[in-house]
């Protein structure tokens, strides 16, 4: 039963916080955290998608000097915010189907733009629906003005339609073939370039109105190319309402259902999941109209969810897991954002749309290890009078191995002993 | 306490001063000589560093662990004749002999107790208790009023130690980056992760990929990262050197807790040390004249040699004392001797002379604390005398 709680919180959450027992009932703990509401609590303040917008247009508009930049505090803002809730939720599986989802559906600062976008779009388009519909937030992420900018629908014009045929413009694929690779269908569904073309045709026009007193999503008619396209076989009417009927078709679709089960199978059983598991998840989405609460709920019930430690910790899993174990007053904490990057895993900079991976041979390197290593005995040596071996005990419980306990007790100072912890090849995993 | 910028010091500071509080003065360490105290955190085994080459009982208990004899290559360096200086610390040799550097021997804290942690924590505290704060702060309060200067306490790294907190403003300093690990760390990182298939085989290649020798994975004794230590000393001294900069200083050093193959590993800590302390000296500068340094540890380790050719959690061990201040060139202390029946518990150095005996000895003549001041520093100190005599008259 210990065992169980313990795999709990690091499996689902993102390890334990502090010292503080396990959860009596681990399941329970999980459901409540899907069933109930968000509990997060964000500073009062923080942008909406808007007041980036706003800043980003003010600050194209003045030649700042370089090294200068008004969008950056902003997001510093929500780089803040948004760590500080990992770091002390008390609803850590729902913090990490919050991440989960914002890695399936990337926005990357690596794009120009995003910057002022992308902790909003988290905020707005993620965060509300981990446990609705998945069509409902794929067409939060569709319509998000940060999605629009990253993977530049902003900028696709219908050939057709009155802009293209007087400027000339024309389709930019870059949204609708991600959407179709990454966000729904996956390859195996075996889609074409025909049905890729057909989908930007349908998503011409779904942009971003950057001049209005709030700016924001806009469907630009005169942009949109006319007629109706077929997607998959299906045919849809021309205007946003085909654009609309397309996502939700693609968000029920059975290969959609397939692939989001693959991946929360991947995140939440093992790199190669059992073939079972991934069944029943896509079975609970399909019989759900894809209900990510429901698909949520089950995937704690997968009984490989429960063997211990199969996963390896991503860096930012393992940061955050030795950050919230040592729980350090905000202030006292070094910038997690240097924690991240610094480790090979930069918030919300993957290299690609597709995010980061979750697989051990994307992070299991000699390397990457060194860098843990390293960080850990620098983070290590803000423990003051804590007791290593409750917070080992804190940490991992009973999947604790004799050999990390004793030399753990064996170790010449506490900032040792903690090194020894976060270096330990079970704290490597979850 | 949490660590403050300079800065955020000064304006705490002043605004200490607008409202009149007499703590403003305990602020501040109001005095023009510098004081630098070294942990060792881990155990040093004194009986390596200074060794009582002249006690006929030693080579009984721990011929394995003694160095070669004074004179011949790589071997101790003598100390006057009965004791000599493990072949490492050849920077602390160059001071004894400038008498800038003298050795306690057999000295221990007023606890008797073999956990590090609890150890660490009392010999920070300065009492046989845990304390919230450590009695290097309460040097800076219990210092003589002078004139209000710049020139708080400083911690070197990325934390300020039990040793340095408490109700005096402290700063802490660390270079930009990780800090090193201490070799041993290393060793024992690879020892936990050597059966995992997956750990494993990667901590052994990123160690090769780093250029640490098979040595660090545990055998022999490579020096991996023995800068580190001396990096931040010498930037301690460039910083102390300053006439607004710190003049109370707490450095740590690790890697001393030698339970196996003690003679291949502790000779990179005592090298990184004795780097350390050169390199402190250099960045004072001309205020090294000013200067004296305390270099402890928990607690020594045992007199017998282990079956792992180590040594285990002891009771009195060595403390170093240097600095252009210091009445060096000689080992002090009241030798207690190794035959059997004098030893302590039947295994450890016996403790004749008391850290805090030592630590008030600098604070009076070094630092001028009055001895009114003593009992805020060391409770329950009431008994002992300051050892006379550490500083130049």
């Amino acid at each position: 039963m210990q065992t169980a709680a313990i795999q709990a919180i690091i499996r689902f959450g993102f390890g334990q916080r502090g010292i503080q027992p396990p959860p009596p009932d681990p399941e329970a703990w999980l459901a409540g955290q899907i069933t109930g509401p968000d509990t997060a609590a964000f500073p009062p303040g923080l942008p909406s998608v808007a007041d980036g917008l706003i800043v980003l247009r003010e600050q194209n508009k003045f030649q700042l000097p370089p090294g200068e930049s008004l969008v950056h505090p902003l997001y510093e803002l929500d780089v803040a915010a948004q760590t500080e809730q990992v770091l002390t939720t008390d609803a850590p599986f729902r913090e990490r189907l919050v991440w989960f989802w914002a890695n399936h559906f990337t926005v990357s600062t690596r794009a120009g733009g995003t910057l002022a976008t992308v902790g909003p779009y988290v905020r707005e388009a993620i965060r509300p629906n981990v446990t609705a519909p998945f069509f409902a937030m794929l067409l939060s992420v569709m319509r998000h003005p940060a999605m629009l900018m990253y993977l530049e629908n902003d900028a696709s014009v219908g050939p057709n339609s009155p802009v293209g045929l007087q400027t000339g413009r024309g389709l930019n694929e870059n949204l609708a073939r991600e959407c179709l690779e990454l966000h729904t269908l996956s390859p195996a569904s075996g889609y074409t370039q025909q049905d890729v073309t057909e989908f930007a045709r349908i998503l011409t026009g779904w942009s971003i109105d950057r001049n209005a007193a709030q700016p924001g999503f806009i469907f630009r008619e005169a942009a949109h190319e006319p007629g109706s396209k077929t997607l998959m076989g299906r045919t849809f009417p021309p205007g946003e309402a085909g654009g609309i009927m397309a996502l939700d078709f693609l968000a029920n679709h059975p290969a959609t259902h397939r692939h989001l089960a693959g991946q929360l199978a991947s995140q939440f059983v093992a790199d190669v999941p059992p073939p079972d598991a991934v069944r029943t998840i896509e079975g609970v989405l399909r019989d759900t109209q894809g209900d990510l609460g429901a698909a949520s709920l089950a995937v704690t019930q997968l009984p490989g969810a429960w063997t211990p430690l199969t996963k390896f910790r991503s860096p930012q899993d393992f940061a955050i897991a030795a950050l919230r174990l040592l729980d350090l007053p905000d202030g006292e904490r070094p910038r997690i954002p240097a924690v991240f990057a610094g480790l090979g895993q930069p918030l919300w900079q993957a290299p690609l749309p597709n995010g980061w991976s979750d697989q051990t041979s994307d992070w299991a390197s000699p390397d990457g290890l060194m860098r843990r290593i390293d960080w850990s005995y620098g983070f290590a040596g803000h423990v003051g009078q804590q007791d290593p071996m409750q917070l080992a005990d804190a940490a991992l419980g009973p999947l604790l191995s004799g050999s990390t306990a004793s030399q753990i007790q064996l170790a010449g100072s506490r900032r040792d002993a903690l090194t020894l912890l976060f270096a330990s090849p079970e704290f490597q995993r979850r | 306490m949490l660590p403050v910028t300079r800065r955020a010091a000064l304006l705490g500071l002043t605004s200490a001063w607008a409202l009149g509080r007499s703590s403003l003065a305990f602020a501040q360490a109001p005095t023009d000589k510098r004081f630098v105290v070294v942990i060792l955190r881990g155990a040093l085994d004194g009986l390596a560093a200074v060794v009582p080459y002249g006690d006929r009982n030693l080579a009984g208990w721990r011929a394995g662990l003694v160095p070669g004899p004074v004179g011949s290559p790589g071997g101790m360096q003598d100390l006057g004749g009965f004791f000599g200086l493990h072949p490492a610390l050849s920077g602390l040799h160059d001071m004894y002999l400038a008498r800038e550097m003298l050795a306690v021997h057999a000295v221990a804290g007023p606890y008797r107790s073999r956990s590090h942690f609890d150890a660490q924590d009392y010999l920070e505290s300065g009492a046989d208790h845990r304390m919230t704060s450590g009695w290097l702060n309460r040097v800076v309060t219990a210092l003589p009023p002078a004139a209000p200067r710049d020139g708080e306490a400083l911690a070197i790294g990325v934390s300020i130690p039990l040793l340095l907190r408490g109700p005096a403003t402290v700063e802490n300093w660390a270079p930009e980056g990780y800090p090193a690990l201490p070799p041993d760390l290393y060793a024992r990182i690879a020892a936990t992760n050597a059966a995992d298939p997956l750990t494993g085989p990667l901590i052994r290649e990123g160690y090769a990929e780093r250029g640490f020798a098979r040595s660090a994975l545990g055998e022999d004794g490579v020096d991996t990262h023995s800068n580190s230590f001396a990096t931040l000393a010498g930037a301690a001294g460039r910083m102390m050197a300053k006439p607004d900069g710190p003049r109370i200083v707490a450095l740590e050093a690790g890697g001393w807790d030698t339970h196996a193959q003690q003679v291949g590993r502790l000779g990179m800590p005592l090298r990184a040390l004795d780097q350390g302390l050169v390199a402190l000296k250099h960045g004072l500068g001309p205020a090294w004249a000013k200067t004296a340094v305390l270099v402890m540890t928990e607690f020594g380790r045992t007199v017998r040699m282990n079956g792992t050719l180590g040594t285990d959690h002891g009771t009195a061990t060595v403390a170093f004392v240097l600095g252009g201040a210091v009445a060096g060139g000689r080992v002090t202390g009241t030798w207690p001797g190794l035959a059997q029946g004098q030893l302590f518990e039947n295994r450890d150095l016996a403790p004749t002379t008391d850290l805090r005996s030592v630590a008030l000895g600098l604070l009076a003549s070094h630092l001028g604390v009055p001895r009114s001041g003593f009992a805020s520093v060391f409770p329950g100190s009431a008994g002992l005398s300051p050892v006379v005599g550490l500083i130049r008259a």
